[in-house]
């Protein structure tokens, strides 16, 4: 164990799985620039290429070359970068195992930091999970601590499958423990952030941060939260949100994203099929409010999720308030 | 013979005069991030440098036609005349900013002067200019269009599919590719193959069968020659012409990308910073084209000294008169945010 940035672990998951296997190729825009760079030392220009601003190439030859077998993983930096190359994305990389009848896979990651919420305002600030989530064949990471970040990543670059793997730019600072050497967490497992016994917090990536900060506040209020971070949405891992509110009773979920284009909704969706009867109040969602994100700071406050929209959403929730769409 | 040459006279002295202010409203921009920070939010991108590709360019233009640019958008609103104070008090996310505190230092819009808006998505305002030159010929407008937009956005396939397009159905724009050397981080050398095989980056108009040119982008005179020269053929429907302007961003790419409340000022230049090539910075900096070309004017007569410092002190006191008003502008209130998402 070692204490790490978030940043920093996920740097390490790309080294330790280049060192393991050769296959394993990186580039993207503005990376690997002077023969100085750490990771062009490591592993060679071969390996580890610069890319121009050219994102329909930079994922569609990720495809050929995993179809060939290379496991590239493309560093896109921003999320919304992924939409200039959409197709290749969710009509191209998801498609060709089945395509194929099983013949051909596409090991490749498509990685990238999403919902930048300082002021970079409408084209930079996006969650775009929600459109790749429900793509079958794709997979989608969300990490939210620094162990987590390691553990997924590695995985997702050893998974046969195009995974999208998708960083909160928020967290890339945020430090914890980190396993050393070979760390694995399967793709489709959730993860019990904080148990608890009143109510079932979901949330994602950066928002699992601002849930364990609202449980700790609901915690003086003698209110006992269960915060549950899903960690992939694709797959995603229904049972253990399930078996959480058949506990609970009582479910808020938390996603940076704009309500109908939200996770949430997806999980929610779920959760009044398999879990109904565990419900004792509706299904509460905060999330960002169905607008682009502004720039200037009271604007961008007022759009996202924060702490204190999640602890009021829990008070209402256990006071079984209805409220308004 | 008098009259023309005091008109010459005057428009280089305006050329002057756009440049000045174009570099002093950056200036602030700049200085903002240390002297107020975190007012400044998000990536703020200077047009340092570009000031003779920017005013030399514009030069050129008549009243009606569009101006397209990429995110790095502050100097051409400047030359169009829409007001500084306005549009530092958008960079500062205030109420009485240009687009209401909605959109920043990279999405400054303001229609009426011409200028429809722009993208933070490199490549893709090659697409929307494009477009506002379908909009010119259909409508018989007479106006042509001015795509700027820098040399790493000429590796997008938007660039590629619109300057087809513009070439197969003859539009009135032109493609102004602002080669400032970095694609971000990156030297445009080890990006572009015309620049690795040694060759101008203006080749790739050959693809399109449209005129390409290469100009020194520090000397207004010469983008203003080679632009019009495209501008004349627009406004005769002959179609689109590609120039690559080439000059150095004087500024690091943007402010320093980190999580608030790490500061965010600029960052050396990335010649320094991450090639450390501080003897190629220092080259370019010595043709900075606003010394350059203020040196020129007054080698000639064509400017008094005297007048080249009002022209930069009154530029500097529109600019300082633009920050007092976008500090003293309150912020927009919280529910604004609703508005604007549908017309």
């Amino acid at each position: 164990m070692r204490e790490m940035m978030y940043g920093d672990a996920i740097a390490a998951a790309i080294i330790e799985e280049m060192q393991r296997d050769e296959s394993v190729i990186f580039y993207g825009q503005n990376m690997a620039m002077t023969d100085r760079d750490p990771m062009l030392k490591r592993f060679g220009r071969s390996r580890v290429r610069i890319a121009p601003i050219s994102e329909t190439a930079e994922t569609g030859i990720a495809i050929g070359a995993a179809l060939t077998g290379l496991r590239p993983i493309v560093e896109l930096w921003m999320s919304e970068f992924m939409l200039v190359a959409f197709d290749q994305i969710i009509n191209e990389a998801p498609r060709f195992r089945y395509m194929s009848g099983g013949r051909v896979k596409v090991p490749v990651v498509f990685k990238a930091g999403y919902g930048f919420a300082a002021g970079w305002a409408g084209q930079h600030s996006n969650c775009l999970y929600h459109s790749m989530m429900g793509v079958p064949g794709l997979k989608v990471v969300v990490p939210s601590t620094p162990a987590d970040a390691k553990g997924l990543l590695a995985a997702s670059i050893r998974d046969d499958n195009p995974v999208v793997y998708l960083h909160s730019y928020m967290l890339t600072l945020e430090r914890g423990e980190v396993p050393d050497g070979e760390f694995l967490i399967p793709l489709g497992a959730a993860d019990v952030k904080r148990t608890g016994n009143d109510v079932t917090i979901v949330a994602i990536g950066w928002m699992v941060k601002k849930a364990l900060a609202a449980a700790e506040q609901l915690k003086e209020e003698g209110i006992s939260a269960e915060v549950i971070d899903p960690r992939t949405l694709a797959p995603l891992d229904v049972n253990t949100i399930v078996s959480s509110v058949s506990k609970t009773g009582r479910l808020v979920l938390v996603d940076q994203a704009p309500r109908h284009s939200s996770a949430a909704a997806v999980i929610a969706a779920e959760v009044s099929e398999h879990g109904f009867e565990y419900l004792r109040a509706p299904v509460r969602m905060v999330t960002a409010l169905d607008t682009p994100v502004p720039y200037s700071t009271p604007l961008e406050n007022y759009v996202l999720p924060n702490e204190g929209k999640i602890v009021q959403a829990v008070r209402s929730i256990l006071a079984n308030q209805a409220v308004a769409a | 013979m008098a009259a023309k040459r005091r008109w010459e006279k005057d428009r280089l002295v305006w050329i002057y005069q756009q440049m000045v202010r174009i570099r002093e409203f950056e200036e602030a921009v700049k200085r903002t991030f240390i002297e107020h920070p975190q007012v400044i939010r998000g990536h703020a991108h200077l047009g340092d440098g570009a000031e003779a590709t920017i005013v030399g360019s514009l030069f050129t233009r008549k009243p009606s036609d569009m101006v397209m640019p990429s995110y790095r958008c502050h100097g051409y609103p400047i030359v169009l005349g829409t007001p500084l104070k306005q549009m530092m008090a958008e960079i500062y996310g205030r109420k009485d900013g240009l687009c209401r505190g909605f959109g920043g230092s990279m999405h400054l819009a303001d229609p009426e002067r011409h200028f429809p808006g722009t993208s933070g998505i490199i490549g893709q305002s090659i697409a929307h200019a494009t477009g506002a030159a379908v909009s010119a010929q259909i409508k018989h407008t007479d106006q042509i269009v001015y795509c700027f937009f820098g040399d790493g956005a000429s590796k997008q396939g938007a660039f590629y599919e619109s300057l087809n397009m513009a070439a197969i159905w003859k539009l009135p724009i032109i493609y102004i590719l602002e080669n400032n050397q970095y694609q971000a981080y990156t030297h445009f050398s080890l990006e572009d193959a015309n620049a690795m095989a040694g060759e101008p980056l203006s080749k790739k108009a050959a693809a399109f069968s449209m005129p390409g040119r290469t100009v020194d982008g520090t000397d207004p005179v010469a983008v203003a020659e080679a632009v019009g020269k495209a501008a004349r053929r627009a406004r005769a429907g002959k179609g689109p012409s590609l120039i690559e302007s080439k000059f150095y961003r004087l500024s690091a790419h943007g402010n320093v990308i980190t999580v608030p409340p790490l500061p965010t000022q600029f960052p050396e230049h990335e010649a320094i910073a991450v090639y450390g090539n501080r003897a190629e910075f220092e080259e370019w900096r010595a043709k900075d084209p606003i010394g350059q070309f203020r040196a020129r004017l007054i080698e000639q007569g064509t400017m008094a000294e005297g007048d080249a410092e009002s022209i930069l002190q009154s530029a500097r006191d529109e600019v300082a008169e633009a920050v007092r008003f976008a500090l003293d502008s309150p912020l927009p209130a919280p529910e604004e945010a609703l508005n604007y998402v549908y017309a």
